[in-house]
């Protein structure tokens, strides 16, 4: 009896064991590529490996030929040969050529991978802290335009809730292209640098404040690819992930109708005025989307971090200061320029909700106009 | 012979220039005091580095926040890195420098005794000022060792106060260069001519020099994010016409010679170490002066191979690519060279030599993900991933960390005059180079697969490999703490040292001095031959 529960245990320890190895993801190269970039540098590497396996296994068989055979111990006499020229000479001059040969690929596969001539589709991606906007500068879909964050639940970071599969890796609004069309990404940044990165794409680029740079891929294959930004940019740099869907040319034409659809249904009208209620409530939204990561929920902030909103002097002064930093961010601090992101809708909307949570009474909504007045 | 003292007289030296308890550390002059504060400190420093790399190794155990927030992790990232890079690398081969080079020279001291006490001096401030930071609002500077702007614009006054430690620092190793120049070209041994000078004086020689040229860039490049975080310049700041690119430039030109800072020193005691246990004259010791020689120069021309990503136009990534790769060259000379050294010698294995093999086998292999990563195509896919920490790691811990261990063990019998432990100290090497290994090979892996550097979170497929990272790095951690026991036993109880404790060391500390060697190394010159 006793022999069979221990061998049950056993058993069930033993297959869970072979299942955690079967599911675990021990993978040991790069991502299966989606475009001939991605996969020429996949080839690329899987070249170079090749060759430096063989000369270190060249390099080291001839010194542990020597530590097993040239031992002391094994009454090994020392023989006291030193400089050689030739010998020198030889050892530059190879490994010069072998370079030399490695460089030619390695350049060919570089210049293909900055070709960002002739594109399809251009679209401009911006880093914010921490999410990214996309606007579709030219081309099918010319004009549309949205920010993209993470789409993971706080309770699955917090281990309150089991993880998903794409754990950190999913977003509310993923790019979406068509394939085999070459796309044109133009990078730039909004307040620190931060890196697109895509790794089935084969693509990585900088998105620099106060400079734009170009990358491009042209996807070969359908499908949902993931990656992340790559550029320490501050506190949530792990969690500002980039999805790309990539879609058939009709599935493509049809979301860029629908997105058409959308975006005129979302437009506000800049001059309605907005009564307290109607403005908060709007404004819960846009404060969950963009403040809550630094501010928190409860508007407390982070001690010695970020400063609480709940019963601050600024929140509950006048309100053309507060507009001010909200618009044009606070220099030195992380506290960004929503004036570029976010609309006067939504900004008035924000504050609104901000004067008017927890503590914060000051009874009053601030409308898109006063907002609008106040940008440069 | 006449510069052969014997303990006793050498004892009787000990006493009688200088004061006694904590004033003697605090005021000698004397290089051999020096040189065992920069180790000691640098030891203490290796610890704080290491307990931060702990917290991050354990938050990275599992997917998802566990035991720190984020802003804490970027924290750890950052000061991990600057105390690692300056508080314990650097000041372990000063702490080497200062030891050897008078002896090996034939010199009675360096050659600025009281500026080499005040360039010690300046780096307990430094640590502290460090330390410190993370007890200030906002936290430490969380902006990456590198301390890219606009991010470091935006950190609290942790970052001001790294800012003033890198200037503290900068200070010191600039001292410390000039001793060591001075020191090297005056005061040698009649008939030491350059070329004679034991390999580990012609690395430091070198580096000496690197480190005169960038320390000053680095310190230019940080007051400017000073003055543009408190004085309103905008040197970074592309809203004022400035741009964060320029400061990834001359980080850049500081930060890739600084790389060969620590590595030149490193192969110096690996040139010294090999022969040694080998029997054997290094083989080529010309070519090996200007291997490490031409090493340098190409260090100051290929900084932008840290950059691929920023968007330099192409021809700029071809050149930097190109140069990067010419390095390679040699670099090969010297393994070439170490290797040749080994063969038909006759070997032993006494712990240097361990470490010196482990260097010699993991150091090329950092050198070799080197290569991949200079081809501009594959470093825009694994830069600023974990394959770039992996390869790092190969070679600031398997290359600059082993050879300061093969240097302790190889020179610990001629500073105490005690043999140490030789059965803990393999155990040392083993545990080390094991764990090192689970700790870091599995991060290629990641790297490649796609897990970003920097990040206190990651996705599922990531965590296999870093549970095994976090593994190994918590046995290499607690490995590390048998160091100082063996040192500690050795002064205490060891065995005593003879004057040559090692048969094929022939350099002039070793032909010429007791262990322990009297306070003044060489009161009289020997004569090189």
């Amino acid at each position: 009896m006793r022999h069979t529960l221990l061998a049950t245990w056993a058993g069930s320890v033993l297959l869970a064991g072979f299942s955690g190895l079967a599911s675990a993801a021990y993978e040991l190269n790069m991502q299966a590529p989606a475009s001939k970039v991605a996969q020429d540098v996949y080839d690329l590497h899987v070249l170079m490996m090749w060759i430096i396996v063989v000369i270190f296994v060249g390099v080291f068989a001839v010194m542990f030929y020597s530590v097993f055979a040239h031992r002391k111990s094994k009454g090994h006499q020392a023989v006291q040969f030193h400089e050689n020229a030739t010998v020198e000479l030889v050892w530059t001059i190879i490994p010069l050529i072998i370079l030399i040969l490695m460089a030619w690929p390695a350049t060919k596969v570089l210049l293909s991978l900055r070709d960002t001539s002739n594109p399809d589709l251009t679209i401009k991606v911006t880093g914010y802290q921490w999410k990214w906007g996309y606007d579709y500068l030219r081309g099918e879909g010319e004009g549309i335009r949205f920010v993209s964050a993470l789409a993971t639940p706080r309770d699955q970071i917090q281990g309150t809730a089991p993880k998903g599969e794409n754990y950190l890796l999913e977003v509310d609004n993923p790019v979406v292209v068509p394939v085999d069309k070459k796309i044109r990404i133009l990078t730039t940044g909004n307040d620190v640098i931060h890196s697109w990165w895509v790794p089935a794409l084969g693509i990585k680029q900088d998105a620099i404040p106060g400079f734009v740079r170009d990358t491009w891929f042209k996807a070969d294959r359908l499908g949902t690819f993931r990656g992340q930004c790559t550029e320490l940019c501050g506190k949530d740099h792990g969690f500002m992930p980039v999805v790309v869907e990539v879609v058939s040319a009709d599935k493509y034409s049809a979301w860029v109708g629908e997105q058409k659809k959308k975006m005129a249904a979302q437009a506000d009208d800049p001059n309605k005025t907005w009564t307290l209620e109607e403005s908060k409530a709007r404004g819960a939204k846009v404060y969950a989307a963009n403040c809550v990561a630094c501010h928190q929920a409860n508007g407390q902030g982070v001690k010695g971090a970020f400063p609480a909103l709940d019963g601050s002097k600024v929140m509950n002064g006048p309100k053309d200061g507060l507009i001010n930093v909200v618009l044009n961010g606070k220099p030195g601090t992380a506290m960004a320029a929503f004036g570029k992101q976010l609309s006067d809708t939504e900004l008035a909307a924000v504050i609104t909700h901000a004067r008017n949570s927890w503590g914060n009474k000051t009874g009053e909504a601030i409308q898109p106009a006063e907002v609008r007045s106040q940008r440069k | 012979m006449d510069a052969v003292r014997t303990h006793g007289h050498a004892h009787h030296d000990d006493h009688a220039h200088h004061p006694g308890g904590i004033m003697r550390w605090v005021m000698t002059t004397n290089h051999k005091d020096i040189g065992t504060m920069y180790l000691w400190f640098s030891f203490a420093m290796l610890l704080v580095g290491g307990t931060m790399a702990f917290v991050i190794r354990a938050e990275l155990f599992q997917p998802g926040l566990q035991i720190v927030t984020p802003e804490f992790f970027n924290q750890m990232t950052t000061l991990h890195g600057l105390i690692m890079v300056f508080g314990a690398i650097m000041p372990a081969f000063v702490g080497f420098a200062n030891w050897q080079i008078p002896m090996m020279i034939g010199a009675p001291d360096m050659a600025f005794p009281r500026m080499n006490n005040w360039s010690f001096w300046l780096l307990p401030p430094a640590a502290l000022l460090l330390i410190i930071s993370l007890f200030v609002p906002g936290g430490g500077p969380a902006a990456g060792w590198t301390m890219y702007v606009p991010l470091a614009t935006q950190m609290g006054p942790g970052m001001d106060f790294s800012i003033f430690a890198v200037h503290l620092l900068g200070m010191s190793s600039i001292m410390g260069s000039i001793n060591i120049i001075t020191t090297i070209l005056n005061l040698r041994a009649p008939g030491m001519t350059l070329m004679k000078m034991p390999m580990f004086c012609w690395t430091w020689l070198i580096t000496a020099y690197l480190l005169i040229a960038v320390m000053p860039v680095l310190a230019g490049a940080v007051t400017m994010i000073l003055t543009d975080r408190h004085f309103g310049t905008a040197f970074f700041n592309a809203a004022g016409g400035g741009d964060p690119v320029l400061y990834q430039h001359i980080f850049w030109f500081f930060g890739h010679p600084e790389v060969y800072i620590i590595a030149i020193p490193a192969f110096g005691v690996i040139s010294q170490v090999i022969p040694a246990f080998s029997r054997k004259p290094l083989f080529g010791y010309t070519s090996m002066v200007y291997a490490t020689a031409s090493i340098a120069i190409l260090s100051f021309i290929v900084w932008a191979h840290h950059m691929y990503t920023v968007g330099m136009p192409v021809t700029g990534q071809l050149y930097f690519m190109y140069a990067t790769m010419l390095i390679a060259v040699p670099t090969g000379v010297k393994v070439f060279n170490w290797v040749a050294t080994m063969w038909k010698g006759s070997l032993t294995f006494e712990t240097p030599m361990l470490f010196a093999i482990g260097f010699l086998f993991l150091f090329t292999l950092g050198g070799f993900s080197g290569l991949v990563l200079s081809l501009a195509a594959v470093d825009v896919q694994v830069h600023d991933t974990y394959y770039v920490v992996a390869h790092f790691h190969y070679v600031m811990v398997a290359g600059a960390l082993f050879s300061a261990f093969a240097g302790v063990y190889f020179w610990l019998p001629k500073w105490t005059g005690r043999m140490y432990d030789e059965t803990l100290g393999k155990w040392h090497f083993w545990l080390t180079i094991i764990f090192f290994n689970v700790t870091f090979f599995v991060q290629h892996f990641l790297g490649l697969a796609g897990m970003p550097r920097r990040v206190p979170d990651y996705a599922l497929q990531f965590t296999e490999f870093n549970v095994i990272s976090s593994i190994g790095a918590f046995g290499f951690g607690v490995s590390q703490l048998l160091l100082p026991y063996i040192v500690i036993k050795a002064i205490r109880s060891g065995e005593k040292a003879p004057q040559r404790p090692w048969e094929g060391a022939e350099t002039l500390e070793w032909t010429h001095l007791p262990s322990p060697p009297p306070y003044h190394s060489f009161q009289t010159p020997p004569v090189v031959k």
